[in-house]
């Protein structure tokens, strides 16, 4: 199958935000980027996908400055078959700026399949994978926690609020992936090498107008220090207490 | 003026809480912007509608219903199709919907449909001249963004608990809508729905949410949490990541940085350390409590009320105490 994965580099989620000196960013100075997870899980199942069937290409891309160019290797490493940049000068906060350059550049792949993370840690705004499809007017699912492919037709698994739904669809469809789907695999050290000299294409994304533009960037207000209030169940009557007279939510 | 239009979310026939705020935050909004009308579309199977008559409580000038049993399930491919006609159709400034499971799905297919920029995970949206400008919490809630929004046209998506709905009393016309595309005519079909028990209050609505993790000892103990739950009336129960990981709890109870990110009133946190990751899917809670063994777990830093102890000793007390004073109101 021919498969397209869009990914994103976004910094270790478990690092401490600073905000640049710009106000309008987070400092990166120390920050750790790599592969968004959920794009991370995204390429393993296109992987794995075309290992059940044998052959097969798997083809990345990311929209952003060069320095997306290392994330799009580590996918390579991973085992994708080549790698596109489609080239802007910042990462673009307009999701559907990104979702329009993207639609440009996959509407003459030829794809069977075009996967991404459900969302990327760093916005969580979830807007990509679906304005996408939606501009390429193919079908999509959001938020796969299972994936199976048969016969040019598709089903999947999703977990909404407190229930699951299973969902048929025909290919060729977008999907975006949640996380427990499959587990990541580390590249090898051949993989690794092998992802030096495979083929990595720059070209300019085709955003058009930018409309949303980030005007602030600020940490949220500290949450006042924790209070130990007693021990045991022996403290549950000060618990009640507090929790109707000062929280005034019981 | 500017009109402003509203996707109503309903689960079988019922309104969500979310569609009260998206209607409460479509009213501030037009109001902000001239005082144009709020106009609030539902979809469903036939008695939609009525579901849909108390919006006109919360600001609403119009309720539009689109009712076909075709949409007895959400069909978010029918949906988004007939929200961008409804769109185009009138002079709107915004189309507001809710940043839960079904607005996750809608919102960019009709930011995509309408060529509209969208913004998503919204808390707070203010008119600013010509554009929007809104704030949402990225970096897993270590980061406040503010965006600006240009442009005549613009969908925001408004994250579940972060708006109060306000009563806001307006005379809501009723008017009906066929759906824009015929609900059989959709590429993704429902095959099968496991329900996680229907009468259960969502994660992302309960304004009380008893969170268990490591620290319960074993899925069986997850009742205390629910008898706890139980007593409050108004509570779910979520679990860490730890927990779901080993199956005690289903994957979709969990909370934290790649599971649900929940801003309750009460969150109760049982049997939990607060690892980061957990730790940001629920530090925008009202109101914290911790109970846990080890004094020196991170939880207790961000907790306005801890109580070092055994959650199988303390939980159980609590209970009876919260079902006494839920007694006498």
């Amino acid at each position: 199958m021919k498969i397209a994965v869009c990914i994103k580099r976004t910094p270790d989620s478990e690092s401490r935000f600073r905000i640049a000196a710009s106000g309008t960013g987070i400092d990166e100075t120390g920050l750790k980027f790599d592969i968004d997870d959920f794009a991370s899980y995204a390429v393993e199942v296109a992987l794995q996908l075309n290992e059940k069937t044998g052959g097969g290409d798997t083809v990345v891309y990311a929209v952003g400055p060069d320095v997306v160019q290392e994330t799009l290797r580590k996918a390579m490493s991973m085992g994708a078959t080549r790698a596109v940049q489609l080239k802007s000068d910042t990462q673009p906060a307009d999701g559907l700026a990104v979702a329009k350059a993207l639609a440009a550049e996959l509407s003459t792949g030829g794809y069977d399949l075009v996967l991404f993370g459900k969302h990327a840690f760093d916005t969580s705004a979830g807007i990509v994978g679906t304005a996408t499809a939606e501009l390429l007017g193919i079908p999509c699912v959001t938020a796969a926690t299972k994936l199976d492919i048969a016969n040019g037709r598709g089903t999947a698994r999703r977990e909404l609020e407190g229930a699951a739904e299973v969902v048929e669809f025909p290919l060729p469809a977008a999907v975006t992936i949640d996380e427990g789907i499959a587990r990541p695999r580390y590249p090898s050290l051949k993989g690794i090498m092998a992802a030096k000299k495979k083929p990595l294409e720059v070209k300019p994304a085709q955003l058009g107008e930018t409309r949303v533009t980030v005007t602030k960037m600020e940490l949220p207000p500290d949450r006042p220090a924790g209070r130990i209030i007693g021990e045991g169940a022996a403290a549950v009557p000060e618990l009640v207490r507090l929790l109707q007279t000062e929280a005034k939510v019981l | 003026m500017a009109n402003v239009l509203v996707f109503a979310e309903t689960r079988n026939n019922t309104l969500r809480k979310v569609a009260l705020e998206a209607v409460t935050a479509a009213r501030a909004l037009a109001d902000a912007t001239g005082g144009g009308q709020v106009h609030a579309l539902v979809a469903g199977p036939s008695g939609v509608q009525a579901a849909a008559e108390q919006l006109g409580q919360y600001g609403a000038d119009a309720v539009i219903a689109v009712e076909h049993a075709g949409l007895a399930t959400f069909n978010r491919e029918v949906v988004a199709a007939t929200l961008a006609t409804r769109a185009k159709s009138g002079s709107y400034r915004a189309v507001v919907l809710g940043f839960s499971a079904q607005g996750r799905d809608l919102g960019p297919r009709v930011a995509a449909k309408l060529d509209a920029p969208i913004v998503t995970d919204v808390t707070e949206i203010q008119a600013s001249g010509d554009a929007l400008v809104v704030k949402h919490p990225a970096y897993a809630n270590k980061v406040i963004v503010t965006l600006r929004v240009t442009g005549p046209l613009a969908v925001v998506a408004v994250r579940p608990n972060a708006i109060t709905s306000a009563p806001n009393a307006h005379t809501a016309a009723m008017e009906t809508m066929a759906p824009a595309i015929d609900p059989a005519a959709a590429k993704v079909v429902v095959k099968e729905v496991v329900e996680g028990g229907r009468d259960k209050i969502d994660l992302g609505e309960a304004p009380v949410i008893v969170a268990g993790g490591r620290g319960l000892k074993a899925a069986e103990n997850f009742t205390i949490l629910e008898d706890l739950a139980a007593a409050f009336g108004n509570a779910a129960v979520g679990a860490t990541r730890a927990v779901t990981d080993d199956g005690w709890r289903p994957h979709s109870d969990q909370i934290g940085q790649t599971g649900r990110q929940v801003s309750p009133q009460l969150y109760i946190a049982a049997g939990i350390s607060g690892a980061i990751q957990h730790l940001a899917g629920m530090r925008t809670s009202k109101t914290i409590v911790a109970i846990n063994r080890d004094k020196d777990a991170p939880i207790f830093k961000v907790a306005d009320y801890g109580i070092v102890g055994d959650v199988l000793e303390v939980v159980p007390v609590l209970t009876a105490a919260v079902r006494d004073v839920k007694s006498k109101h």
